[in-house]
């Protein structure tokens, strides 16, 4: 035991004294739901509009208090004539411009439609395509409301069309898949990486001749990166609560104990990776297409699972984030307790001991 | 008892096993001995030292450690002797005294128990202790590596090329250390490329190609070089050695410090031989008697 521990400590040592590493180490799921949070949520609130109101009647006084109402838009400005729309952008008075022509409410009563041009600051395109998105659907609502009250039916054209992918898919899925990509970095590829940077330096030479079980070696190897994971994944919830708003429906107790599982799984992986391989670029190169490319390809954190083509579907089935990204979806946000992830849990148990009795199994006390 | 028997060794490489890095080798090796493998590089000593440390597995023949069979019972191998590879093989980003600490836990001791025995070696870098391993002179880093193979006590030591790539002084001191730690009884085997440390060896083992040329004490060694040698030198000493190999009476001469060492055939004639290189236009001609010296008999050796 106190062996173990004087290998925990040293390999304790090893990661801390690594001040780069452990800063992306710890820096990563941070930096990773930021990104993601920013490139793929679709959920902007309170994003300035300026209105461009060249009719100013009852119509387009209602429309402008209904996108006032709105928690998406701010009404930052009111422009009066068509010339201020450029300098608008420039002076980031607005994201998002909103053009009302003179003729709006006299088109409506008489030809039964009229036309609204929305104008968006594209050099930020996600959110421009997400704030048009917004505002299409107040103005369709609008239309849908003064059609209650009217028996000919009348007809909005707004100028932008954007095909659109539904507000919250975004967010709510990427943190569990940044989750399982987070746990995975850190935990296959660095083990991995450790042990065998120790057989390149030589120091595994020395270990070998030593009475240490080979197998110490390499769960104290494991012990500080699973303490490091549960650090990252506390963090990454505490950034998806409180910054991203996705909250944690289900039992936190029981989604810790599903990632801690599944840490252990990358552990294992890990594991299996340095006793096959004698150089870290072999090692790092396994990690990535061995288990960082399925997690992003086949988890169904990027593309549904569902609609792959069976080949793919039946690989997906031995990729261990797609199981731990159905079981963080289910109990994150839908809220299920253990009753609705058991069978993913066992899969999940089942591959890590499979992996870890054939790393322990493939473990080299020599050194060929 | 004999502290290590080596029986017919051998050891191959490469997936058709076409590298052949030990070739059948036999040697002992008695308890508290000073053995030394000298050869150049590529000739086996690693090999043949990861095979007795249990770190590689023989391909044929067998070999005991301390009495215990290095395939059969390489656990036991492993808690006695001690291994210092030819690679400086410490934790870089660990001070000193961690690494101490670390390897002493490894072997279930502690530093305080086994400290008389390091003591010697360990007081030259104790000033530096809290140093990270990284950051030490190539002669500190092998007194640290040294101090850590050191720590349990071990029976027989393993040091590979423990002396290249370290300056002279340095070296020097390494092998006073080692004289020292002969006299607690342990028994050494190290490898070097260094003909001129084969004299500080009780007994050597010549190799060269995966082969052991030939064991022996130094004087054994170079006692069974019959041929004389003559020191020559001359104004333009690579002439010389061109003239020296061109003569019907010499035998080899090949270069040997600030001399020429010239392995001269039986019943030749030392003032034929300095008419002959005056002729050739060698000046302030020097020839003179030289015994031989371990370098000279492995050069004899190799040839044959
Ligand atoms: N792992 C290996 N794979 C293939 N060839 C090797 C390996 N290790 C050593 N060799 C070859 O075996 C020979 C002996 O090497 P080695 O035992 O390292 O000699 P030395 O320590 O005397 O330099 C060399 O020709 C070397 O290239
Ligand atoms: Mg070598």
């Amino acid at each position: 035991m106190k062996q173990f521990l004087s290998f925990v400590k040293k390999e304790f040592f090893h990661i801390w004294r690594d001040k780069q590493t452990l800063f992306i180490l710890l820096g990563m799921p941070i930096v990773q739901i930021t990104i993601f949070g920013f490139a793929l949520t679709n959920e902007v609130k309170n994003a300035e509009i300026a209105i461009l109101d060249q009719s100013k009647d009852a119509a387009t006084t209602q429309l402008i208090s209904e996108i006032r109402a709105s928690q998406y838009f701010t009404v930052s400005a009111f422009l009066n004539s068509p010339n201020d729309i450029a300098e608008t952008f420039k002076q980031n008075k607005a994201k998002i411009i909103l053009v009302l022509p003179a003729s709006f409410n006299s088109d409506l009563k008489h030809l039964n439609k009229a036309q609204v041009q929305l104008i968006a600051d594209a050099s930020d395109p996600n959110t421009a395509t997400t704030l048009i998105n917004y505002a299409t659907a107040i103005i369709t609502d609008y239309q849908k409301n003064i059609n209650k009250t009217s028996q000919i039916p009348m007809v909005i054209n707004t100028q932008v069309r954007m095909l659109y992918n539904p507000q919250l898919k975004g967010a709510y899925s990427f943190v569990p898949g940044v989750m399982a990509m987070v746990l995975m970095l850190v935990c296959t590829m660095m083990t991995a990486i450790t042990i065998v940077r120790e057989k390149e330096i030589g120091t595994m030479e020395v270990m070998l001749v030593s009475p240490v079980q080979p197998l110490k070696i390499v769960v104290a190897k494991a012990v500080p990166y699973l303490l490091l994971s549960i650090v990252n994944i506390i963090s990454i919830l505490l950034l998806s609560v409180f910054v991203l708003d996705v909250p944690i429906n289900g039992s936190i107790v029981l989604l810790m104990g599903e990632s801690i599982l599944f840490t252990i799984t990358c552990l294992s992986f890990g594991l299996l990776i340095s006793s096959l391989t004698g150089s870290q670029q072999t090692a790092m190169f396994i990690a990535l297409t061995g288990m960082f490319l399925p997690t992003i390809m086949l988890s169904g954190f990027m593309f549904p699972v569902e609609n792959m083509p069976l080949p793919l579907r039946l690989i997906s089935n031995i990729v261990p984030s797609r199981w731990f990204y159905q079981i963080v979806r289910a109990v994150m946000i839908k809220g299920l307790g253990i009753e609705g992830v058991w069978k993913q849990t066992l899969i999940l148990i089942a591959m890590t001991l499979f992996l870890l009795t054939l790393a322990v199994k493939k473990f080299k006390i020599r050194l060929e | 008892m004999q502290s290590v028997i080596v029986n017919n060794l051998s050891k191959s490489y490469g997936k058709k096993k076409e590298i052949k890095a030990v070739k059948e080798i036999s040697f002992e090796v008695s308890k508290g001995e000073l053995f030394g493998i000298i050869g150049p590089d590529g000739a086996g000593k690693t090999s043949l030292f990861r095979m007795l440390t249990t770190l590689l597995l023989p391909d044929a023949g067998n070999a005991a450690v301390d009495g215990s069979d290095v395939v059969k019972n390489y656990k036991d191998i492993r808690k006695k002797v001690g291994y210092m590879p030819g690679r400086f093989s410490l934790y870089q980003d660990l001070s000193v005294e961690e690494n101490l600490n670390f390897f002493a836990t490894i072997f279930n001791t502690t530093v305080q128990h086994n400290y008389d025995l390091i003591k010697d070696i360990y007081v030259q870098i104790e000033p530096f202790k809290t140093r990270k391993a990284g950051k030490l002179s190539g002669g500190m880093k092998q007194k640290l590596a040294l101090s850590c193979a050191l720590i349990h006590r071990p029976v027989v030591l393993f040091l590979d090329e423990p002396t290249t790539g370290v300056d002279a002084v340095s070296r020097k001191e390494f092998w006073e250390m080692l004289k020292h730690l002969k006299q607690q009884g342990i028994t050494i085997l190290v490898s070097t490329p260094y003909m001129d440390e084969a004299g500080l060896c009780d007994r050597i083992g010549l190799m060269q190609q995966g082969k052991i040329l030939s064991v022996g004490t130094p004087a054994e060694i170079t006692g069974a070089f019959k041929e004389t040698i003559l020191g020559v030198k001359s104004n333009n000493m690579y002439q010389l050695l061109k003239d020296l190999n061109a003569n019907d009476e010499v035998e080899d001469a090949y270069s040997f410090g600030e001399y020429h060492h010239t392995v001269m055939k039986p019943n030749f004639n030392k003032e034929t031989l300095q008419q002959y290189l005056e002729q050739k236009g060698n000046k302030e001609l020097v020839i003179q008697n030289t015994q031989p010296t371990v370098e000279d008999s492995f050069m004899q050796l190799m040839k044959q």
